[in-house]
C-alpha cells in the first residue's frame, strides 16, 4: 500500500494539517502536499479509468506531464474538470471527484470495453460506427458519449474572476531549475530587464531530489543563495506557478500565472494570463521522463521512477513497500536508493542494458539492492493495484525466469529535453543517438524580427541530462542581455549520460504482450495499435497520430509520444529522425478558458456603445437591438404590448403625430481643406464640390470593385468644410477608407478629416407636427421658407446649441438636430417633455426600417450585401454621368456589372397581403445542373405596412423595373411559394408630398 | 504576433495595435485600365515566400498606414517606411540585401512593374 | 438650458488603484503640418510650445498632445473651446488646418496611486516601463482606443465617450484589490 513515512518530506509542513475529500471520502493531507502526494499518503492509488477501455488508472507522475490521475475538482461554481492531481496544491476544503467512470470508480461499466478490447483496434471508431447512417446519431454517438468523455462541465457560472497583464523584458527564462536559474543569474547581471518563469511554486527543479550539491554548495543552501541574489535585483522578476504555455512570433510568449487556484475564495484572480515581449527567450525546461513499454505497465502502481523518488523526498509519501526499479539508464538507481533510505523494501532493479557499471548502479549494488542485468518485466500482475511483477530476459521473447511480489513498480525509459516552447515558433531538432532523444539543433533556431535566434535551450531541455553537463556548458556564456549573443558562445558539451534505445520489452514481445503494452495511458494506445496503424499503410507520424489517438489527450502525449514513433519507426523500417515527431503546438499544458477570456466577461465582455440618451431609453424600458457595438431601442413596448405592436404604433404615431428617434449613431465625418471638394468628387459617386454652402445631398460611395459600401447626407459647413454622413455602423470603416485614400495615393492633396461622430447627439424630429415642436422648443426659425428641405441651419432651440438639419429618412416632414453629446440626454427629455402635447413617442430602429421601406429607401446590409451596385438599386440619377472618375467607376464597366440581365430593385407587394419571408428567393422555371429550382431574384427588404396594412417588400429581379404588374413567386420555408406582384419600390407619398411642407 | 515599428510615432507596436493592409505599392487603374491592367490592380495579389511588402496601419495609434519589408517565411523585419512612396526607398533596399543577399526588386528603377 | 455632463457623470472606483470619471473636459483637435504661425495658434489656445513627437505639454490645466505628424489634442477647461477656436483659426487663417471641438466625443479618467500603472499594464499592449516623462501613448485598452500620459503623480486616461462605460468597466475589473501585480 502507499502510505505516509513518519520522517521526511522536504515540501510538507507536518504542523498544517489539510482536510479535503475524494468522491465524498474525507482525507487528511498537509500544507505543502499536492492533491497525488496527499491521495497516495491516503492509500488511494486508483484514481481514475482511461478513456476508452475504462481500465484502472492510478498515478503515475508528480508533475504537469500527468496523463492519469485527472480529477474534478471543486464544485458548483468552482467546479474544474481534468485537474491534475500532480500540480493540483493541496488546501484546506479541497473537493475533489474522479471521472470517466459509471457507475463508480471501484465498478466501473465501461471496463466491457476491456474484454473487447481486441474488438476496438485503432481507427475503431472509423471503421465501425460507418453503417448504418442513422445509427450514429441515434444509437452509437448517444451511448459512447455517456460512457466516455473526461471530466464534467460545469453547469454554472464560473465564480471566479481572471485577467491578463502585459510584460516586457530583455530575457525572458522560463524553467526555474538549475539551468535557469544560473541563465537568471548570468542576463540579471547585465542590467537589462529578466524574467524568471516557474510552472511550481518551488525554484530548483529537480536538483533537490536528484543532487546533493552545485557549486561546492549544499543543493538546497545554493538554491537560496541565487534566489535571494535574484530578487534583491530591481531588474529581475521572478514568477513561479507560472506555466509558459506558448512561444510565438517576435519574441511573444503566453504565460499562465495560477495566483489563487491554491486559496479559491480570498479575493484574487483565479488565473492571470500573461503576455510578455521578450527580446530573448530562454527555455529551461528541463525534461519529462519516458515510460517503458512492457505489458501490464498501466496497472495502478507502476510509476515512472523519477515521480516515485519525488514523492518520497518531497511529501514523504511511498507508493509502495515493496518498488521493484526497471530501466535502461542510471538515473531509476536513484529511486532504489531513495526507496531503500527510507527504510522500504527494493526486491530488486531490473536493469535491460547487459551490463550496468556507473557510479549508481555500484552504490547500489553496495548498498545491497539486488541488480539484475539484461533483465525486463514480462508481465505486472494486477488488477486494480500491482501484486507483483514476471521477470524475463530483455532479449528474449519474454519467457518467465522469475516471479516477484511488489505492490510499486518504478520505471525509468529515458529522458526526453522538454522542447516544445523552442520547437511552437519553428525550432528544429535532432536525434541525439547517445541518449535517444529529440534535442533542440542550436543551428536551426526559431527567428526573431531581426533574423537572430528567438530561443536557446539550456539545461536538461538542451539534452544535457546531468548536472556536470549543465555546468560544463556554463550557461552564463553569451547570456547579457543585450545585443546578440556571439554564435561561438556556448561550448559545446555532450551530457555523460547514455540511454540505449529500448522501446520494446522484452525485445521479442509476442503479440500478447505488445497489445498489453501501454503508450498513450489516457487515450488507451498501445503498441500493437501503432503496428497495426503501420500494417495497414500509415506511414507519417501525423497521421499515425489521429488514426490511432496517440498523443491526443489533454497530456498531449508527453510520456507516450517518443515511445511511440519509435515503435512506429522500428513497424516501417526507418529511422526515429526519418519519422520526425508531430508537431509541438502551443499551449504547454492546458490553460482555462477563464484565462484566455481575461476582463473580456460580463458587462465587459466586449464594448458596448451608448449613446447620450441610453440612460433615457432604459428608463422608457427600450428593447435594444446591436448595431455594430451599438445598442440601439429596436422600440419602446409598453405594459402589455408585443414588440411587434409597438412597433406598428410607433409608425402610426409617427405617419400621424410626431416620432422622436436617437439617431446619434449616425456617422459624422468633417472633411476640410482646398482640395476636399475634389476628394469627395472621387469619394462619392454624384458631385459634392458643387454643393452650395448650407445645402444638404444625398451620396453613394462605392469600394474600387464597384460595389455600394456607404451612403449618407452630405452637408457643405463652409467653402471648404463638408460634413458626411454615414451610415450607423459605418463612420470608423468609411473615416478610414478616407484616411486610406489620402495618405496612400493622393499624398499631395490638402485634406484633412475628423470623426465627430461622437461629438454630436442627434434627435430626428419626425412627422406632421415636428414643426411645431421646434416651435415650441423656440429659439429659431424653422419655417418652409427659412429652412427648406435638404438645407442645414446653426441655431438655438429651447436654449440648446443646435445644428438642424432639414432631411428625411421616413418621407415625413422630418428635422434631424445634432447636439453637443454632454446635452443629448437633456435635449432628448426636453423634446419629450415639449412634445407631450404634440403626440410625441420615441421610436425605435424597427419602425425606422418600416418607414423607410415605405418609401423604397435603401437600406445598406439590406439591398446590399456587397455584391450590388447603384446602378441595381435604381440609384443612377445618384451617379455622375460628367465625372470622368470616381472610386468604383472602372469597376462597374466591367461587363458583367454593365450587363442589362442584372438582377434589379423592384417593389413586391403578394396578392394575399401576406409578408413574404425573409431571405426568399424568387423562383423561375427549371432547374440547375444541381438540380435545384432556377431563380430570377430575391427578396431584400419584407415587412408588414401598418400604413398601408398589408405586406410589402423590396426586392433584386432580372429585368426588375421593365416587369411592373407582373406576378412573380417567392419560396418560403415550407417549401411552397407565395404570388407577388411587381411594382415601384415606393408604396406611401410617391411625390413626396408630406416631407414638403 | 509580429511587432512592427511605427515610422510615423517611433512606437514598437504590437500586432494588436495595427491593421493589416494587403500589398504595398499597388498602382491604382481607374476608368479607361484594359481589363488586364484592371485584374492586375484589383485582385492579382503578391504571395511570395520570402521578401515582401505590405501595408499596415497603426490603427490604435496614431493612425497612419505605413509600409513593411518582411519575409515571409521567417518573419524577419527588414524595415519600415513611411506609405507616400511608390517603390521601397534605397535604404529599406540595402537592408534586405545585406540579409538577403539573392533577392533582387522586380520592379524597375521607375517603379513600373517589369513586362 | 442644461449644464454639459460627462459621460458616466463623475463615476468613481477605489480598490488597490483610486479611478475616477473627470470631466466634461475641453479637447480640441489640430490638424495640420509645417504651418508658419502654428507654435503660436498652440501657444495662444493652451499656453504651451508645439509637444515633440508622442510628447504632451501641461501648462497647468491646459495641454497640448502629439498624437500623429499632422495632429495635435488640445486640453483645456470646457467652457474655453469657444475662445481658443477663435484664436486658432485668426493664428491660421488663410492657411490649410483642421480644428473642431472633440470634447463632447470623449471620456477621461484619472487612474491614480502609488500601483495605477499596474492597472493600465493590466489593459495596455504598451511598455510602461519605457514610457519618458511627459510621453503620451496612444494604444488601446483591451478592445478599445485609449491615450493616456503620466501628469500629478497618476494617469489621465481618454478614450471615446460611447464605451465610457465599457472602460470604466475594465478599469474597475483592474483595479480590484488583491490584483496587484507586484
Amino acid at each position: 500500500m502507499s502510505t505516509r513515512l513518519a520522517k521526511g518530506g522536504r515540501l510538507i509542513d507536518r504542523t498544517a494539517a489539510v482536510e479535503f475529500t475524494f468522491n465524498g471520502k474525507r482525507l487528511r493531507g498537509y500544507q505543502g502536499d499536492t492533491l497525488a502526494s496527499a491521495l497516495l499518503a491516503n492509500d488511494q492509488m486508483l484514481v481514475g479509468r482511461s478513456f476508452k477501455y475504462h481500465r484502472p488508472r492510478g498515478i503515475v507522475a508528480s508533475g504537469p506531464e500527468e496523463p492519469n490521475a485527472l480529477v474534478n475538482l471543486g464544485s458548483g461554481a468552482r467546479l474544474e474538470p481534468n485537474q491534475r492531481t500532480t500540480v493540483t496544491e493541496l488546501f484546506d476544503g479541497l473537493e475533489s471527484t474522479s471521472q470517466n467512470h459509471w457507475p463508480s470508480l471501484e465498478f466501473d461499466v465501461g471496463v466491457l470495453n476491456n474484454y473487447a478490447a481486441r474488438f476496438l483496434p485503432s481507427g475503431f471508431y472509423y471503421k465501425t460506427f460507418i453503417h448504418p447512417r442513422p445509427f450514429w446519431k441515434h444509437v452509437f454517438e448517444p451511448i459512447i458519449r455517456r460512457s466516455a468523455g473526461l471530466g464534467k462541465a460545469p453547469t454554472t457560472g464560473d465564480a471566479d474572476r481572471y485577467e491578463q497583464a502585459y510584460a516586457f523584458c530583455d530575457v525572458l527564462i522560463v524553467g526555474g531549475g538549475v539551468a535557469g536559474l544560473m541563465a537568471a543569474r548570468a542576463a540579471a547581471k547585465g542590467g537589462g530587464r529578466v524574467i524568471l518563469l516557474e510552472q511550481s511554486p518551488q525554484l530548483g527543479g529537480r536538483s533537490p531530489v536528484d543532487e546533493t550539491e552545485v557549486e561546492g554548495k549544499p543543493v538546497e543552501a545554493w538554491l537560496d543563495a541565487v534566489e535571494a541574489g535574484l530578487r534583491a535585483m530591481d531588474n529581475v522578476t521572478i514568477r513561479t506557478r507560472t506555466t509558459g504555455a506558448g512561444v510565438y512570433d517576435h519574441g511573444y510568449v503566453l504565460a499562465d500565472e495560477r495566483v489563487a487556484d491554491h486559496t479559491p475564495g480570498d479575493g484574487r484572480p483565479k488565473h492571470r494570463l500573461w503576455r510578455i515581449r521578450a527580446g530573448r527567450i530562454i527555455t529551461a525546461t528541463g525534461a519529462i521522463e519516458r515510460p517503458l513499454s512492457f505489458a501490464g505497465n498501466d496497472i495502478p502502481g507502476v510509476m515512472l521512477a523519477g515521480a516515485v523518488r519525488d514523492f518520497v523526498a518531497g511529501y514523504a509519501v511511498s507508493p509502495g513497500d515493496r518498488t521493484v526499479v526497471v530501466t535502461n539508464n542510471d538515473s531509476a538507481y536513484l529511486t532504489a536508493l531513495a526507496l531503500k533510505a527510507a527504510g522500504l523494501d527494493v526486491p530488486a532493479v531490473l536493469d535491460a542494458r547487459d551490463d550496468a557499471t556507473g557510479a549508481l548502479p555500484e552504490t547500489a549494488r553496495a548498498a545491497g539492492i539486488r541488480v539484475l542485468t539484461g533483465r525486463a518485466i514480462a508481465k505486472v500482475k494486477g488488477g486494480k493495484r500491482v501484486t507483483g511483477v514476471a521477470i524475463c530476459a530483455q532479449a528474449g521473447e519474454g519467457a518467465v525466469l522469475e516471479e516477484i511480489d511488489c505492490d510499486a513498480v518504478a520505471m525509468s525509459g529515458g529522458w526526453s529535453p522538454v522542447v516544445h516552447l523552442y520547437s511552437h515558433c519553428g525550432g528544429k531538432l535532432l536525434w541525439d543517438e547517445a541518449i535517444s532523444a529529440f534535442v533542440p539543433d542550436p543551428s536551426r533556431p526559431p527567428l526573431n524580427h531581426d533574423g537572430s535566434a528567438m530561443v536557446e535551450v539550456v539545461g536538461a531541455a538542451a539534452g544535457h541530462l546531468d548536472l556536470g553537463s549543465i555546468l560544463a556548458a556554463d550557461v552564463s556564456a553569451g547570456v547579457e542581455t543585450k545585443g546578440r549573443r556571439k554564435e561561438d558562445a556556448r561550448k559545446t558539451v555532450s551530457t555523460s549520460v547514455t540511454i540505449p534505445p529500448i522501446w520494446v520489452m522484452p525485445q521479442g514481445a509476442p503479440i500478447a504482450m505488445r497489445s498489453k503494452m501501454w503508450l498513450d495511458y489516457q487515450n488507451d494506445v498501445k503498441v500493437s495499435d501503432v503496428q497495426l496503424a503501420a500494417r495497414e499503410g500509415y506511414q507519417s507520424v501525423e497521421h499515425t497520430k489521429r488514426y490511432t489517438t496517440l498523443g491526443m489527450a489533454t497530456d498531449q502525449g508527453k510520456l507516450s509520444n517518443i515511445n511511440g514513433l519509435a515503435v512506429l519507426a522500428d513497424a516501417l523500417g526507418q529511422e526515429i529522425p526519418q519519422v520526425g515527431t508531430t508537431t509541438f503546438r502551443p499551449p504547454y499544458t492546458p490553460v482555462t478558458i477563464g484565462a484566455l477570456a481575461g476582463e473580456s466577461r460580463g458587462e465587459i465582455f466586449q464594448p458596448l456603445r451608448r449613446t447620450p440618451m441610453h440612460e433615457s431609453h432604459e428608463k422608457s424600458g427600450a428593447y435594444f437591438e446591436p448595431v455594430g457595438l451599438w445598442r440601439r431601442p429596436y422600440c419602446f413596448p409598453r405594459a402589455g404590448e408585443t414588440h411587434e405592436q409597438a412597433v406598428h404604433r410607433e409608425v402610426l404615431n409617427t405617419r400621424s403625430n410626431l416620432g422622436l428617434l436617437d439617431a446619434s449613431t449616425l456617422g459624422k465625418i468633417i472633411v476640410k481643406g482646398p482640395d476636399a471638394g475634389k476628394f469627395l468628387d472621387m469619394l462619392y459617386t454624384g458631385v459634392m464640390s458643387t454643393l452650395p454652402v448650407g445645402k444638404c445631398r444625398y451620396g453613394l460611395m462605392c469600394n474600387e470593385q464597384g460595389f455600394l459600401s456607404d451612403d449618407g447626407v452630405v452637408a457643405r459647413i463652409d467653402e471648404d468644410t463638408w460634413l458626411c454622413h454615414t451610415t450607423s455602423g459605418g463612420a470608423d470603416r468609411i473615416h478610414a477608407w478616407m484616411e486610406d485614400w489620402l495618405q496612400c495615393e493622393w499624398w499631395d492633396w490638402q485634406v484633412y478629416t475628423a470623426n465627430v461622430t461622437e461629438q454630436y447627439a442627434q434627435v430626428a424630429v419626425v412627422g406632421p407636427n415636428a414643426r411645431k415642436l421646434l416651435q415650441v422648443l423656440g429659439g429659431m426659425d424653422v419655417s418652409r421658407e427659412s429652412l427648406p428641405f435638404m438645407q442645414w441651419a446653426d441655431g438655438t432651440l429651447g436654449g440648446f446649441p443646435v445644428r438642424v438639419y432639414r432631411i428625411s429618412f421616413s418621407g415625413e416632414l422630418s428635422y434631424e438636430i445634432a447636439i453637443p453629446a454632454s446635452r443629448g440626454a437633456a435635449f432628448w427629455a426636453a423634446c419629450m417633455e415639449a412634445g407631450k402635447a404634440l403626440g410625441a413617442m420615441p421610436y425605435g430602429t424597427e419602425a425606422l426600417h418600416v418607414m423607410r421601406a415605405e418609401k423604397g429607401f435603401i437600406m445598406i446590409g439590406d439591398e446590399t450585401d456587397g455584391t450590388v451596385i447603384p446602378q441595381d438599386l435604381g440609384l443612377d440619377w445618384a451617379i455622375s454621368k460628367k465625372k470622368t472618375d470616381y472610386l468604383g467607376k472602372r469597376g462597374q464597366e466591367r461587363s458583367y456589372l454593365a450587363s442589362t440581365d442584372r438582377w434589379k430593385l423592384a417593389g413586391f407587394e403578394t396578392l394575399d397581403g401576406s409578408v413574404i419571408p425573409d431571405g426568399s428567393y424568387i423562383v423561375a422555371d427549371g432547374t440547375n445542373g444541381n438540380g435545384q429550382r432556377n431563380t430570377q431574384g430575391r427578396v431584400t427588404s419584407t415587412y408588414y405596412s401598418p400604413t398601408l396594412r398589408r405586406g410589402i417588400a423590396m426586392g433584386l429581379l432580372r429585368h426588375g423595373p421593365t416587369r411592373m404588374g407582373e406576378v412573380v413567386e417567392f419560396n418560403t420555408v415550407s417549401g411552397g411559394t407565395v404570388k407577388a406582384r411587381v411594382r415601384d419600390a415606393v408604396f406611401f407619398d410617391k411625390d413626396g408630398e408630406k416631407q414638403n411642407v | 504576433m509580429l511587432t512592427l515599428e511605427c515610422p510615423y510615432c517611433g512606437v514598437m507596436a504590437d500586432e494588436t495595435e495595427l491593421s493589416p493592409g494587403y500589398e504595398a505599392h499597388l498602382k491604382r487603374f481607374g476608368p479607361g485600365a484594359s481589363p488586364e491592367e484592371f485584374e492586375a490592380y484589383m485582385f492579382a495579389r503578391k504571395n511570395p515566400k520570402g521578401v515582401h511588402f505590405e501595408r499596415w496601419r497603426h490603427t490604435y495609434g496614431c493612425g497612419k498606414w505605413f509600409l513593411a519589408a518582411r519575409c515571409t517565411a521567417t518573419l524577419e523585419v527588414f524595415g519600415t517606411y513611411p506609405a507616400q512612396v511608390s517603390a521601397p526607398p534605397a535604404d529599406i533596399i540595402a537592408k534586405i540585401q545585406a540579409r538577403r543577399p539573392n533577392w533582387q526588386p522586380d520592379w524597375q528603377p521607375d517603379g513600373k512593374a517589369p513586362e | 438650458m442644461s449644464d454639459p455632463v460627462s459621460a458616466l457623470g463623475g463615476a468613481r472606483f477605489t480598490g488597490f488603484a483610486d479611478i475616477r470619471e473627470i470631466g466634461p473636459v475641453g479637447m480640441i483637435t489640430l490638424r495640420g503640418k509645417g504651418l508658419k504661425a502654428f507654435d503660436k495658434a498652440i501657444k495662444t489656445a493652451v499656453g504651451t510650445k508645439v509637444p515633440a513627437q508622442r510628447r504632451i505639454e501641461v501648462a497647468g490645466d491646459k495641454a497640448c498632445g502629439w498624437m500623429s505628424p499632422d495632429e495635435y489634442l488640445l486640453v483645456m477647461p470646457y467652457a474655453e473651446v469657444p475662445k481658443a477656436l477663435a484664436a486658432i483659426a485668426l493664428a491660421l487663417a488663410g492657411q490649410h488646418h483642421l480644428a473642431v471641438d472633440v470634447s463632447d466625443a470623449r471620456a477621461v479618467f484619472r487612474v491614480e496611486g502609488e500601483k495605477a500603472a499596474d492597472v493600465l499594464r493590466k489593459l495596455a499592449p504598451a511598455d510602461l516601463d519605457l514610457m519618458a516623462p511627459g510621453e503620451l501613448r496612444r494604444t488601446r485598452a483591451a478592445q478599445v482606443a485609449v491615450a493616456f500620459w503620466q501628469q500629478d503623480g497618476g494617469f489621465t486616461v481618454v478614450c471615446f465617450r460611447s464605451v465610457a462605460g465599457y472602460v470604466m468597466g475594465l478599469l474597475r475589473h483592474s483595479a480590484m484589490q488583491g490584483s496587484e501585480l507586484a
